[in-house]
Formats: C-alpha cells, structure tokens, sequence
C-alpha cells in the first residue's frame, strides 16, 4: 500500500496522479526509514534479526501501536489526546481491583467476582467513558482539546492512585474458586505461536485502517480536521464525530492498559505514565498532519515499529538510556521537518503544473 | 485619452503635472491553479487619488497585497521613485512609506486605539512602552482626522466607521506616502463616508497618494484622479477620471459581452403552482438590538429561479443561514413542501431537500486538504455505502457523471482540490450540493472571484437545473446579475424585503433605489451593532 502513508481515504479515490518518484519515495520515508533502521540493526548487532527478539520487538511496538491507532483518529480531526497515558493506567488497575477485590458493593459488606472476559468488557467500557468525558468537555464545553484531555490525564491518574490508596495490585492471576483465572494469557498467551498481543494489534490496525479509508464515518473524520465549518455545512455532525473518535481513543487506551497490567501479571498505578507522547510521536512519523484531515493508519503503525525498532535496536547496541532519548528526539523532530518539505514541495508541484 | 502607454515609463511626471512615486511593471502572480494577474502595469501618482477598478478576481486585491508587501510577484518589478524595490514583508513596505487598509479590518479589539497604533513598534524608554506618549501622539492624529476619541479607548467598543479610522490613524502615524485603500466604504455610513472623503482630500492635498479600490462606481469618480481598470488579472484600461465616465468603465471592466447567459424565455413555473419553498415574517435579532432580518417573506416554486439583491450589509447571507438552520434564535415560519421546518439541523435539511452553496468558498465550501472526488462525495455519502463501507465504483460513476455534466476541468477526480481554478472549484461545491438532490439549491454570491468564462457557465449550469425542476435562489451584490437568468428578484435592505420584480419588470434604477444604494434617509440603524 504504497501511498496510504500520508494521504487521505480510499485506494482509488487516493492515488495521485503524475508524481515523480522523488515524490513517491518522500512519501514513503517512514517506511524508508523502517527498513534502513532494520538493516543497520540486523548488520550491526547479530543478535537483532533473531525471530526471538523480532517477536519481542513487535510486542513491545503493539502496546504502543494500539494506543497510536487512537490517537490517529483524534489526530485526523485536528484534536489531541493527552489522557490515553493515564487512561492506560486507570484501566490496569481497575483489572487488578476487579480481579483481586472484585466491585465492592458497601452497603451489603460484599463484592462481585466477575470472570476475565467480563472484566476486560468493563474496562474497555470505561475506556470509552474516558473518552466520553473528553468529547464532551471539547464539544459541549468548548474546551480546547488540549486542556480538556489534560485535565482528565490528571483526573485519570488520580482515580487511578486512589482505586488502591496508591499501592500496586501485585498478583492478576486470579481464584480458581472464584473463576476469574487465565488474565495473564492476554498479556503473555499465543496463537499460532504468535503472541496474542501481537494479534491484537493487528486487529485493532486492521479495522481502524478500515473505518478509516472504506466508510462513511472515516471520511468524515478527514472532513471535520480538514475544514470544520465547511463539513458542518456539508450535513455532518461535527460534534458526533469528534465525540466517536475521542471514545475511539479510550477504548485503545484501555486495551492497551489491560496488556500491560496482563504482561506484568500486576497492575501498578503509575504505569502508563508518558505513554500518551510514544502515541503521538509515532502518530507524527507516520506522516499525520498535526493539523489534521492528511494522514493514514498504516502510517501510524509503521511510526510506531520506527520506534520500537529504535529502542530494541539501540538497547542490544548497548547505547546509554539517556542517548536513546536523545536520539528518539531527534528522529521526531527530523520527520516533522521533512513532513514541511514535503508539503512545500507539492504546492510547488502544484505551482508549475497549472 | 487613454494613458496606458505612458504607463511603462519611469517618467517621473506625467499628465496633469502629478508626479509619479511608483510604478509596478509587468507584474505576473501565479496561485496554483491560476493566474492572479498576467502582465499588469500600474501606475500611482502623489497627490492624487489613483482608482483601481475591476471586477471580483480580476486581481485588484492580488495587486495591492504584492505593492504593500503581503505576497511577492512571480515576475515584474515595482520602482518606487524610480528605484527597483522589493518588499518581503508589510514592515519593509511600512518602512518605504506603503501603507495598507485591508477590506477586513487588521485591528486588535482587545487593545486600545494608541496600543493599535503603535503595535510592534511601540514607543518605549528604557524597554519600557509609553503608554502617555503614545496617546498624546494618537490624539493628535485622531484631531487632525476629525475624530477626537480618547486614545485610551479599546477598540471593540468603536463602530466600524471609527475603526477605519483608526487604521487609517496607523498608517498615518508611520509616515505613508502612498496609502491603498481597499474598499474603505464598503462598511460604513453615508456620514462615514462622507468624513472619509474630507480626509482623503486633505491627504491628498498633503501629497499622498492614494490607491482607492471600490465597486461604487459613482464614488469612483466623485473622487477619482486616475482610473486604472483590471479584468481577469489583466490590465483592461487606464486613464484620467475626468475623461471618463460610467460606461466606459463597465464597458473596460465587462470587455465584450462574453457569452452572455440566456434568460429562459418560458419559465415553467405559475403562479397556480404550490411552492416549494416559503418563508414568512423571518426575522433574526441582532445582538445588542435590532435585527438583521426583519419580517421577511418570499416564496419560491420548482423550476423558479429567483435571485436575491442586496448591498453588503442588507441579510442575503443570514437569510440563506436561517434557512439552513444556522441561527436557532430567528423566528417566524419556514415550510418546505408545506411541511413547517422546526429545529432540524443542517442534515435534517439536507435530507429535506435544501442545500446552501456557501459564499465562502475556501472557508465554507471546501475540504482543502481532500480530492476533487472526496469533496463533490462529501455531502452524500450514505448513498454510496453498500454494507457498512463505501463502494468505491458508485462513487466514482457519481462523481464522472458530475465532472462531465458540469464540465469540471481536472486532470482526474483524484486531484487535490486546491489545484483547481476558482471557477472549477466553485463547480466542485455545486456538484457536492446536486448529489444530495436538493428540492431547493441556495447559491450564495456563486460567481465571486471567478472569471468571467466561468461566470457564463455557472449561469448556464443554473439554467438547467431549473428546468430540471430545482427552485434556485441565489443571492448576489451585482447588479447586472440580475439582469441575466432570474425570472424574479426581490431587493433586501438592512434585513427588509423593499422590493420584487419579475424579470421583465426590472430596471437598473429600481433595484438600486430599493436597494438603497446609498441611503438619505436619517436611518439611525448603525451598520454595526454599538456595543
């Protein structure tokens, strides 16, 4: 799929026409970018393009990955998501209160025990309240999407802290006579010898990349970030749509916050923390527009194995902690720019066709 | 006599013993998609009022932006006292003595009126801003422009008429000596106006020039010098306001009657048939007293074409936002197919039947960054979803036939929309608005910024959709529109309907009386809400 990674919906509705190839291959820098960091890695450590650590690696990308696809959504609309960090922790640990203490009802002195699927349903639901508090705040209230998701990224992390006065559930397994057993097997289980997180991602790219490009509703969400008034008067419902993706978004986050606590087989309340930035950096290499209504799934999720191929690669080259940042950073800001110069270089296209 | 050849020169006077402080040569400006201007010379003489006339996109904004600053030409050269000059931004035009009044005024509310004055280049001591210095110089400015206001006033508390004068204050205050006006009038008062006048005299008299841009004929050449006329980015004419007189500039202005769009001889409509569409007493208030509508009603019936005329100012865009659902606030009865209209939103609307080509093009019309295909789908994709998703062969047989029957000049539908012509994009938003087949098409100032080809097209385009049986209202501020396809136009002034003509009832003279075109009336209504 060469040039989903960074236009709009729909393959034949998308295909440019007449682009040079120096177009084409800017297109395709993250992907570029993807296999030229595989092939660094694979020549500079022997230990890097091993089938063990290739699995490692993308289940490490798939936690990120997940989140990202979210984000792509709230992203396409111009908007941003800073809770999905916290929202990744609130549902760790409400997993672990559900399993460990189960929901307390005071008033009767008892708790509901309820079983794996049923609490994974519940945290995903409250994923989705996450994200219906925050298409609230940014449609009813007017909120800038920036604030708003700020402000439930502290609200979240609260609740959070508070669901266990601050102390990490330390074992998920569960009670065999309360048949809430096997949560670990999300986290660490697989299918086909692939692990199910692995799975999971990419069902979640699958489908986000689906709604994104085939349906009514993912053009819409291109629509509302490209122009909001003119959309609004083209008959879409602007508010409905920022209010989906937002929810979107939580329910990702969720997911995402059920791994994690499954893989650790514990939920601690910090976890999660600064999460929502590996979303959106790899969002942003993925070639979406911050500004919104230009940009791909299948973008996103290349962004998000840019990363983990970076920092997988960068450990087994045994580069400090802190230069891994350093160099995080910069591939950032460098896709960024060339983002801009690709930009430019259309309008000038543009320019000389007319 | 005409003075398009002395226009080349870099004489440094000319006829009437005016002295000439810049001339622009050759300018070319390239939008992708179009050319802006092609070739245009244009002359600017001190102390004297120099006219820049032409029809919407002929490229007189284009023009202006590249002489002070805001865009820069693709070719051409500007000499300004003989000299070639390059401006790469508002500050080095400012610096040269350039100066700018913007059709939308550049000022900020929330600040004073010495505080915008002085903006980015306070005056300070020790970096620190003088607030009582500033005023005191912006008193004197304002004195000298006949409007003693207390410096220290915010400027969101000013009518529009004053905060052109303050602008006009700021260009002053950095020394101009060449000041473009641009559509100054458009917005204010006959009082205003006429201060505004005294004022241009007196700078003139200073030895300013002045580059005036307007529609108002009749103003033109009340206080026009010189007259330069563009047409489709190109220089159509150029000479002394006294040679010269009404006619001549719509005859340069129009050039030879491009295809002039037919009037449908037989509209099929009577007036036995039921309408499709009827409004009664609409009125929308206006904040902070007063309405912006007022009691209006019009009906309009299938294969109707019936166009709205009005100056800036009089409703015509609040009328069709009413319509569309836009103002929840506005009362009185609108029936669609005798059905009453009640809080429906905009798709509620749509899927009733009507939909509004909006006037903005580029901020209401228009997803910039998707295809030409993705937008003429936009506002009906339910009908291409089989299953769950779109198919993507219903879409493309949609959108072929509606590339081929409006005739939309695009390499593919794939294009990004921005690559288009105005009149093409302008195509594009019609073809959007005829795929969720409305019962009644509004078309807001449709042909705005579009050459004059496309102008023919867009008519002929509304032509046969009223034979098809559509209801087409649309509303334009030209006044030779509606001498074209209407079979009925109705006048709107300060949000009142003040007159109804069928098409061969019309006359010039009756729709600008009606329009009110400039009113003498002691009408206290402020053309902008006083806060």
């Amino acid at each position: 799929m060469p040039t989903t990674l960074t236009s709009p919906a729909g393959s034949a509705l998308r295909k440019p026409s007449g682009l040079s190839l120096g177009v084409l291959l800017f297109r395709l820098r993250a992907l570029i970018a993807l296999f030229v960091l595989l092939g660094i890695f694979s020549v500079l450590s022997p230990a890097f393009f091993t089938q063990q650590n290739l699995i490692i690696l993308v289940g490490q990308t798939a936690i990120n990955a997940i989140m990202a696809v979210g984000m792509t959504f709230v992203i396409l609309t111009g908007g941003i998501d800073l809770s999905v960090g916290s929202t990744v922790g609130l549902a760790a640990m409400i997993s672990g209160l559900l399993i460990d203490r189960g929901l307390p009802i005071p008033p009767l002195g008892v708790a509901i025990y309820f079983n794996i699927p049923m609490i994974i349903v519940l945290c995903l639901c409250l994923g989705l309240l996450v994200g219906a508090v925050n298409g609230l705040l940014i449609t009813r209230f007017n909120v800038a999407p920036f604030i708003a998701t700020l402000g439930t990224l502290y609200i979240a992390r609260g609740t959070a802290q508070l669901s266990n006065n601050g102390a990490t559930f330390p074992n998920l397994v569960g009670k065999p006579d309360l048949g809430n057993t096997g949560f670990p097997i999300l986290g660490s289980g697989n299918i086909l010898g692939i692990p199910i997180v692995i799975w999971i991602m990419f069902v979640f790219a699958a489908v986000a990349a689906f709604v994104a490009g085939k349906t009514p509703f993912g053009r819409q969400v291109y629509a509302v970030g490209g122009n909001e008034r003119a959309a609004e008067l083209s008959g879409i419902y602007v508010n409905r749509i920022k209010m989906s993706v937002y929810m979107i978004c939580g329910l990702c986050a969720s997911m995402t916050g059920l791994i994690t606590a499954s893989q650790l087989v514990a939920a601690h309340p910090a976890v999660g923390e600064s999460y929502e930035l590996n979303a959106i950096a790899a969002v942003v290499l993925g070639g979406t527009s911050l500004s919104g209504g230009r940009g791909a799934m299948w973008g996103t999720i290349v962004g998000a194995l840019v990363i983990g191929v970076l920092t997988n690669g960068l450990v087994l080259l045994g580069v400090q902690e802190f230069w891994k940042k350093v160099i995080t950073g910069l591939v950032i800001i460098l896709a960024v720019v060339l983002d801009q110069l690709q930009e430019r270089l259309q309008q000038r296209l543009a320019l000389n066709r007319s | 006599m005409s003075l398009t050849d002395q226009s080349h020169s870099t004489d440094q006077t000319a006829v009437n013993g005016d002295r000439v402080v810049l001339v622009a040569e050759k300018i070319t400006k390239r939008y992708p998609g179009t050319v802006a201007l092609d070739q245009v010379d244009f002359t600017v003489y001190a102390g004297s009022v120099n006219v820049l006339i032409g029809e919407n996109g002929a490229g007189k904004s284009t023009l202006m932006k590249i002489l002070a600053g805001v865009e820069r030409a693709t070719s051409g050269r500007l000499l300004l006292d003989g000299t070639p000059v390059e401006f790469r931004s508002t500050r080095e035009a400012a610096q040269a003595g350039i100066g700018i009044i913007f059709q939308e005024l550049n000022l900020y509310p929330n600040l004073s009126i010495s505080e915008n004055i002085f903006v980015a280049r306070e005056l300070t001591r020790g970096g620190v801003v003088q607030h009582r210095a500033q005023e005191h110089v912006t008193s004197e400015l304002l004195n000298r422009l006949e409007q003693p206001l207390n410096p220290a006033t915010l400027v969101r508390e000013l009518r529009m008429g004053q905060q052109q004068i303050v602008e006009i204050a700021k260009a002053l205050s950095q020394n101009v000596r060449i000041l473009i006006m641009d559509e100054p009038t458009s917005a204010l008062t006959a009082a205003e106006t006429e201060a505004l006048f005294r004022i241009i005299a007196d700078l003139r008299a200073h030895g300013v020039a002045i580059i005036y841009i307007s529609h108002k004929l009749e103003e033109l050449l009340t206080i026009g010098d010189y007259v330069t006329v563009l047409r489709d980015g190109k220089l159509a004419a150029a000479s002394l306001a006294q040679a010269i007189n009404i006619a001549w500039i719509i005859e340069k202005m129009v050039g030879r009657n491009v295809n002039a769009p037919r009037h449908r001889t037989q509209p099929k409509a009577t007036t036995a048939d039921r309408p499709v569409l009827e409004v009664r007493n609409l009125s929308l208030p206006r904040a902070g007293g007063g309405f912006t509508l007022e009691n209006v009603s019009l009906t309009l019936r299938r294969g109707e074409i019936l166009a709205i005329f009005g100056l800036m100012g009089a409703g015509r865009t609040e009328l069709f936002e009413c319509l569309m659902g836009q103002h929840p606030e506005a009362s009185g009865e609108i029936r669609l197919d005798d059905r009453k209209l009640r809080n429906e939103t905009i798709r509620g609307r749509i899927d009733l039947g009507m939909m509004l080509v909006p006037e903005d093009r580029q901020r209401l019309g228009l997803i910039q960054k998707l295809s030409v295909a993705q937008n003429i789908t936009l506002a009906s994709l339910r009908r291409f979803v089989t299953s769950f998703w779109l198919s993507e062969r219903l879409e493309l047989r949609e959108i072929n036939a509606m590339i081929r029957n409006l005739s939309i000049k695009t390499q593919n539908p794939q294009q990004p929309i921005t690559s288009l012509s105005g009149g093409n994009q302008q195509k594009v938003v019609i073809a959007k608005s005829l795929l969720t087949e409305p019962q009644v098409l509004m078309l807001d100032e449709p042909t705005r910024g579009i050459d004059v080809g496309a102008k023919a097209e867009i008519f002929e385009i509304m032509n046969q959709l009223a034979e098809k049986g559509f209801a087409i209202l649309f509303v334009s501020s030209e006044l030779p529109e509606m001498f074209t396809i209407p079979d009925r136009v109705i006048v709107l002034s300060k949000g009142r309907v003040t007159g109804e003509f069928l098409h061969d009832q019309l006359s010039e003279e009756a729709l600008v009386r009606a329009a009110g075109a400039r009113p003498q009336t002691e009408d206290p209504v402020p053309t902008q809400p006083s806060t």
